[in-house]
Protein backbone atom coordinates (compact mmCIF):
# COMPACT_ATOMS: atom_id res chain seq x y z
CA UNK A 1 0.00 0.00 0.00
CA UNK A 2 1.16 3.52 -0.76
CA UNK A 3 0.30 6.47 1.51
CA UNK A 4 0.99 10.10 0.65
CA UNK A 5 1.41 13.35 2.51
CA UNK A 6 1.35 16.69 0.74
CA UNK A 7 3.33 19.78 1.77
CA UNK A 8 3.91 23.17 0.22
CA UNK A 9 6.73 25.62 0.24
CA UNK A 10 7.52 28.81 -1.67
CA UNK A 11 11.03 29.42 -2.90
CA UNK A 12 12.96 31.19 -5.60
CA UNK A 13 15.51 29.66 -7.92
CA UNK A 14 17.40 30.18 -11.13
CA UNK A 15 18.22 27.36 -13.55
CA UNK A 16 21.57 27.87 -15.26
CA UNK A 17 24.58 25.72 -15.95
CA UNK A 18 27.62 27.89 -15.12
CA UNK A 19 29.72 25.90 -17.60
CA UNK A 20 27.51 26.96 -20.49
CA UNK A 21 27.34 30.26 -22.33
CA UNK A 22 24.50 32.75 -21.90
CA UNK A 23 22.85 31.80 -25.23
CA UNK A 24 23.13 28.10 -24.38
CA UNK A 25 21.49 28.68 -21.01
CA UNK A 26 18.73 30.73 -22.64
CA UNK A 27 18.14 28.01 -25.22
CA UNK A 28 18.09 25.28 -22.60
CA UNK A 29 16.21 26.87 -19.73
CA UNK A 30 14.39 29.83 -21.31
CA UNK A 31 12.87 32.18 -18.75
CA UNK A 32 14.00 29.85 -15.95
CA UNK A 33 17.55 31.09 -16.63
CA UNK A 34 16.84 34.72 -15.69
CA UNK A 35 19.86 35.46 -13.45
CA UNK A 36 17.84 37.44 -10.91
CA UNK A 37 15.77 34.36 -10.14
CA UNK A 38 12.03 33.92 -9.73
CA UNK A 39 9.77 31.93 -7.44
CA UNK A 40 7.26 29.12 -7.38
CA UNK A 41 4.73 27.79 -4.93
CA UNK A 42 6.00 24.24 -4.85
CA UNK A 43 3.66 21.43 -3.90
CA UNK A 44 5.40 18.24 -2.83
CA UNK A 45 3.81 14.83 -2.37
CA UNK A 46 5.82 12.24 -0.47
CA UNK A 47 4.67 8.63 -0.75
CA UNK A 48 5.63 5.77 1.54
CA UNK A 49 5.03 2.14 0.65
CA UNK A 50 4.47 -0.69 3.11
CA UNK A 51 1.90 -2.90 4.80
CA UNK A 52 -0.41 -1.56 7.50
CA UNK A 53 0.87 -2.43 10.97
CA UNK A 54 -1.14 -5.26 12.54
CA UNK A 55 -1.81 -3.25 15.72
CA UNK A 56 -2.06 0.41 14.60
CA UNK A 57 -3.55 -0.28 11.16
CA UNK A 58 -1.16 2.31 9.71
CA UNK A 59 1.70 2.06 7.21
CA UNK A 60 3.17 5.09 8.92
CA UNK A 61 1.77 7.73 11.25
CA UNK A 62 1.14 10.68 8.91
CA UNK A 63 1.70 13.10 11.80
CA UNK A 64 5.20 11.69 12.13
CA UNK A 65 5.70 11.99 8.37
CA UNK A 66 4.53 15.62 8.51
CA UNK A 67 7.06 16.33 11.28
CA UNK A 68 9.85 14.78 9.22
CA UNK A 69 8.81 16.82 6.17
CA UNK A 70 8.65 20.05 8.20
CA UNK A 71 12.12 19.44 9.56
CA UNK A 72 13.82 18.06 6.45
CA UNK A 73 12.07 20.01 3.67
CA UNK A 74 9.91 22.96 4.73
CA UNK A 75 12.57 24.28 7.13
CA UNK A 76 15.45 24.38 4.65
CA UNK A 77 13.31 25.22 1.56
CA UNK A 78 10.44 27.53 2.52
CA UNK A 79 10.91 31.21 1.60
CA UNK A 80 14.52 30.61 0.55
CA UNK A 81 16.47 31.43 -2.57
CA UNK A 82 17.51 27.84 -3.20
CA UNK A 83 20.68 28.62 -5.17
CA UNK A 84 22.06 30.72 -2.31
CA UNK A 85 20.53 29.29 0.83
CA UNK A 86 19.77 25.60 0.39
CA UNK A 87 22.66 23.24 -0.34
CA UNK A 88 23.30 21.37 -2.62
CA UNK A 89 21.80 24.01 -4.94
CA UNK A 90 24.87 26.20 -4.64
CA UNK A 91 26.41 23.68 -7.08
CA UNK A 92 23.43 21.63 -8.37
CA UNK A 93 20.86 23.21 -10.72
CA UNK A 94 17.56 23.46 -8.78
CA UNK A 95 15.34 21.89 -11.45
CA UNK A 96 12.23 20.07 -10.25
CA UNK A 97 14.12 16.81 -10.90
CA UNK A 98 17.03 17.79 -8.67
CA UNK A 99 14.69 19.10 -5.97
CA UNK A 100 12.83 15.76 -5.99
CA UNK A 101 16.16 13.95 -5.79
CA UNK A 102 17.33 16.11 -2.87
CA UNK A 103 14.06 15.64 -0.98
CA UNK A 104 14.40 11.89 -1.48
CA UNK A 105 17.94 12.00 -0.09
CA UNK A 106 16.79 13.96 2.97
CA UNK A 107 13.60 12.01 3.70
CA UNK A 108 14.40 8.39 2.75
CA UNK A 109 16.58 7.61 5.79
CA UNK A 110 13.93 9.06 8.15
CA UNK A 111 11.01 6.96 6.90
CA UNK A 112 12.68 3.70 5.88
CA UNK A 113 12.59 0.67 8.15
CA UNK A 114 12.46 -3.08 7.48
CA UNK A 115 8.73 -3.02 6.66
CA UNK A 116 8.30 0.24 4.79
CA UNK A 117 10.19 2.64 2.57
CA UNK A 118 10.00 5.83 0.58
CA UNK A 119 8.20 5.09 -2.69
CA UNK A 120 7.96 8.38 -4.60
CA UNK A 121 8.54 12.10 -4.35
CA UNK A 122 6.41 14.34 -6.54
CA UNK A 123 7.48 17.96 -6.98
CA UNK A 124 4.91 20.22 -8.63
CA UNK A 125 6.65 23.38 -9.75
CA UNK A 126 3.58 24.90 -11.42
CA UNK A 127 0.10 23.46 -11.93
CA UNK A 128 1.26 22.43 -15.42
CA UNK A 129 4.62 20.83 -14.62
CA UNK A 130 5.50 18.14 -12.13
CA UNK A 131 8.20 15.54 -11.67
CA UNK A 132 8.02 12.16 -9.94
CA UNK A 133 11.16 10.53 -8.62
CA UNK A 134 11.11 6.84 -7.73
CA UNK A 135 14.62 6.49 -6.36
CA UNK A 136 17.33 4.43 -7.98
CA UNK A 137 14.87 2.21 -9.82
CA UNK A 138 15.86 1.41 -13.40
CA UNK A 139 14.14 3.40 -16.16
CA UNK A 140 13.40 0.28 -18.21
CA UNK A 141 11.25 -1.73 -15.85
CA UNK B 1 13.88 6.88 -12.38
CA UNK B 2 12.31 10.29 -13.08
CA UNK B 3 8.96 10.97 -14.68
CA UNK B 4 8.27 14.47 -15.99
CA UNK B 5 4.64 15.41 -16.56
CA UNK B 6 3.18 18.36 -18.40
CA UNK B 7 -0.47 19.37 -18.25
CA UNK B 8 -2.30 20.75 -21.30
CA UNK B 9 -5.87 21.73 -22.03
CA UNK B 10 -8.02 21.74 -25.11
CA UNK B 11 -11.70 22.29 -25.74
CA UNK B 12 -13.48 20.17 -28.32
CA UNK B 13 -16.86 18.78 -29.18
CA UNK B 14 -17.82 15.21 -29.91
CA UNK B 15 -20.77 12.96 -30.35
CA UNK B 16 -20.78 9.34 -29.25
CA UNK B 17 -22.59 7.25 -31.82
CA UNK B 18 -21.50 3.79 -32.90
CA UNK B 19 -22.52 3.06 -36.52
CA UNK B 20 -22.84 -0.67 -35.68
CA UNK B 21 -25.65 0.07 -33.23
CA UNK B 22 -29.22 1.11 -33.94
CA UNK B 23 -30.49 4.58 -33.10
CA UNK B 24 -32.27 3.22 -30.05
CA UNK B 25 -29.21 1.25 -28.88
CA UNK B 26 -26.98 4.29 -29.31
CA UNK B 27 -29.33 6.35 -27.15
CA UNK B 28 -29.35 3.61 -24.53
CA UNK B 29 -25.56 3.13 -24.49
CA UNK B 30 -24.41 6.75 -24.73
CA UNK B 31 -27.37 8.65 -23.24
CA UNK B 32 -26.84 12.41 -23.40
CA UNK B 33 -23.51 11.89 -25.18
CA UNK B 34 -25.51 10.65 -28.18
CA UNK B 35 -27.20 14.04 -28.70
CA UNK B 36 -27.10 14.47 -32.52
CA UNK B 37 -25.72 18.00 -32.34
CA UNK B 38 -22.78 16.93 -30.19
CA UNK B 39 -21.46 18.62 -27.08
CA UNK B 40 -18.08 19.77 -25.78
CA UNK B 41 -15.61 19.33 -22.96
CA UNK B 42 -12.62 21.14 -21.56
CA UNK B 43 -10.21 18.25 -21.80
CA UNK B 44 -7.18 18.21 -19.50
CA UNK B 45 -4.35 16.15 -20.91
CA UNK B 46 -1.25 15.04 -19.03
CA UNK B 47 1.71 13.64 -20.96
CA UNK B 48 4.58 12.03 -19.05
CA UNK B 49 8.10 11.20 -20.15
CA UNK B 50 10.48 9.06 -18.11
CA UNK B 51 14.21 8.68 -18.01
CA UNK B 52 17.41 9.23 -16.08
CA UNK B 53 18.78 12.64 -15.19
CA UNK B 54 20.92 14.45 -17.73
CA UNK B 55 23.75 15.74 -15.51
CA UNK B 56 24.44 18.76 -17.74
CA UNK B 57 20.90 20.13 -17.48
CA UNK B 58 19.61 18.61 -14.24
CA UNK B 59 16.62 17.42 -16.20
CA UNK B 60 15.13 14.13 -17.32
CA UNK B 61 13.08 15.67 -20.15
CA UNK B 62 13.07 19.10 -21.75
CA UNK B 63 9.56 20.51 -21.14
CA UNK B 64 9.94 22.85 -24.14
CA UNK B 65 10.55 19.91 -26.49
CA UNK B 66 7.58 18.06 -25.01
CA UNK B 67 5.40 21.17 -25.39
CA UNK B 68 6.34 21.56 -29.03
CA UNK B 69 5.53 17.92 -29.76
CA UNK B 70 2.21 17.90 -27.92
CA UNK B 71 1.10 21.32 -29.18
CA UNK B 72 1.85 20.47 -32.77
CA UNK B 73 0.42 16.96 -32.92
CA UNK B 74 -2.36 17.03 -30.34
CA UNK B 75 -3.45 20.40 -29.01
CA UNK B 76 -3.52 22.41 -32.23
CA UNK B 77 -5.31 19.72 -34.26
CA UNK B 78 -7.85 19.08 -31.47
CA UNK B 79 -8.46 22.47 -29.81
CA UNK B 80 -11.80 24.10 -30.69
CA UNK B 81 -12.58 21.29 -33.13
CA UNK B 82 -15.46 18.97 -33.75
CA UNK B 83 -13.59 15.71 -33.22
CA UNK B 84 -16.02 13.57 -35.24
CA UNK B 85 -15.95 15.88 -38.27
CA UNK B 86 -12.48 17.39 -38.17
CA UNK B 87 -10.11 14.68 -36.89
CA UNK B 88 -9.74 11.90 -39.41
CA UNK B 89 -9.18 9.16 -36.85
CA UNK B 90 -12.72 9.71 -35.58
CA UNK B 91 -14.45 9.60 -38.94
CA UNK B 92 -15.33 5.96 -38.27
CA UNK B 93 -14.26 5.47 -34.66
CA UNK B 94 -16.30 6.71 -31.71
CA UNK B 95 -14.42 9.60 -30.04
CA UNK B 96 -14.77 8.32 -26.50
CA UNK B 97 -11.99 9.51 -24.24
CA UNK B 98 -10.62 5.95 -24.30
CA UNK B 99 -10.22 6.20 -28.07
CA UNK B 100 -8.95 9.77 -27.77
CA UNK B 101 -6.20 8.52 -25.43
CA UNK B 102 -5.31 5.74 -27.91
CA UNK B 103 -5.13 8.25 -30.79
CA UNK B 104 -2.98 10.62 -28.72
CA UNK B 105 -0.65 7.72 -27.86
CA UNK B 106 -0.40 6.89 -31.57
CA UNK B 107 0.43 10.49 -32.51
CA UNK B 108 3.02 10.83 -29.76
CA UNK B 109 4.66 7.50 -30.57
CA UNK B 110 4.92 8.26 -34.29
CA UNK B 111 6.56 11.65 -33.65
CA UNK B 112 8.49 10.86 -30.46
CA UNK B 113 11.92 10.18 -31.95
CA UNK B 114 11.87 13.40 -33.95
CA UNK B 115 11.29 15.33 -30.72
CA UNK B 116 13.55 13.19 -28.50
CA UNK B 117 16.22 11.59 -30.70
CA UNK B 118 18.29 10.14 -27.84
CA UNK B 119 17.68 6.88 -25.98
CA UNK B 120 15.90 8.79 -23.19
CA UNK B 121 13.35 10.07 -22.30
CA UNK B 122 10.61 7.69 -23.36
CA UNK B 123 6.87 8.25 -23.46
CA UNK B 124 5.54 6.96 -20.15
CA UNK B 125 1.91 7.94 -19.72
CA UNK B 126 -1.08 9.60 -21.38
CA UNK B 127 -3.85 10.75 -19.05
CA UNK B 128 -7.02 12.56 -20.10
CA UNK B 129 -9.63 14.10 -17.86
CA UNK B 130 -12.78 14.60 -19.93
CA UNK B 131 -14.39 16.34 -16.99
CA UNK B 132 -13.15 16.64 -13.42
CA UNK B 133 -14.92 13.36 -12.73
CA UNK B 134 -14.00 11.15 -15.71
CA UNK B 135 -10.34 10.29 -16.10
CA UNK B 136 -8.67 7.93 -18.60
CA UNK B 137 -5.08 6.77 -18.44
CA UNK B 138 -2.68 4.72 -20.57
CA UNK B 139 0.30 3.67 -18.45
CA UNK B 140 3.87 2.68 -19.26
CA UNK B 141 3.05 -1.03 -19.73
CA UNK B 142 0.46 -0.16 -22.39
CA UNK B 143 2.60 2.52 -23.98
CA UNK B 144 5.29 -0.01 -24.76
CA UNK B 145 3.20 -3.03 -25.61
CA UNK B 146 3.15 -3.63 -29.33
CA UNK B 147 -0.41 -4.88 -29.20
CA UNK B 148 -2.85 -2.61 -30.99
CA UNK B 149 0.16 -0.89 -32.52
CA UNK B 150 -0.66 2.44 -33.95
CA UNK B 151 -4.33 2.60 -34.57
CA UNK B 152 -7.49 3.20 -32.70
CA UNK B 153 -9.46 -0.05 -32.77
Amino acid sequence: MVITRKIEFSASHVCRNPEMSEPENQALFGLEANPRGHGHNYVVEVSVRGDPDAVTGMVMDLKELQEILNREVVGPYDHRFLNYETPPFDRVIPTAENIAHDIWRRVAPCVGNPVRGLYAVRVRETPDLYVDYFGETPCSA
Amino acid sequence: MFRVTRRYQFAASHRLNAPQLSERENRRVYGKCNNPYGHGHNYVLEVSARGPLDPATGRAADPAALDELVMRHVIRPFDRRDLNAEVEAFARVVPTSENLAVEIRRRLRVNWTAAFPREWPKLDRVRIAETGKNIFEIGADEIESRSGEGDVP
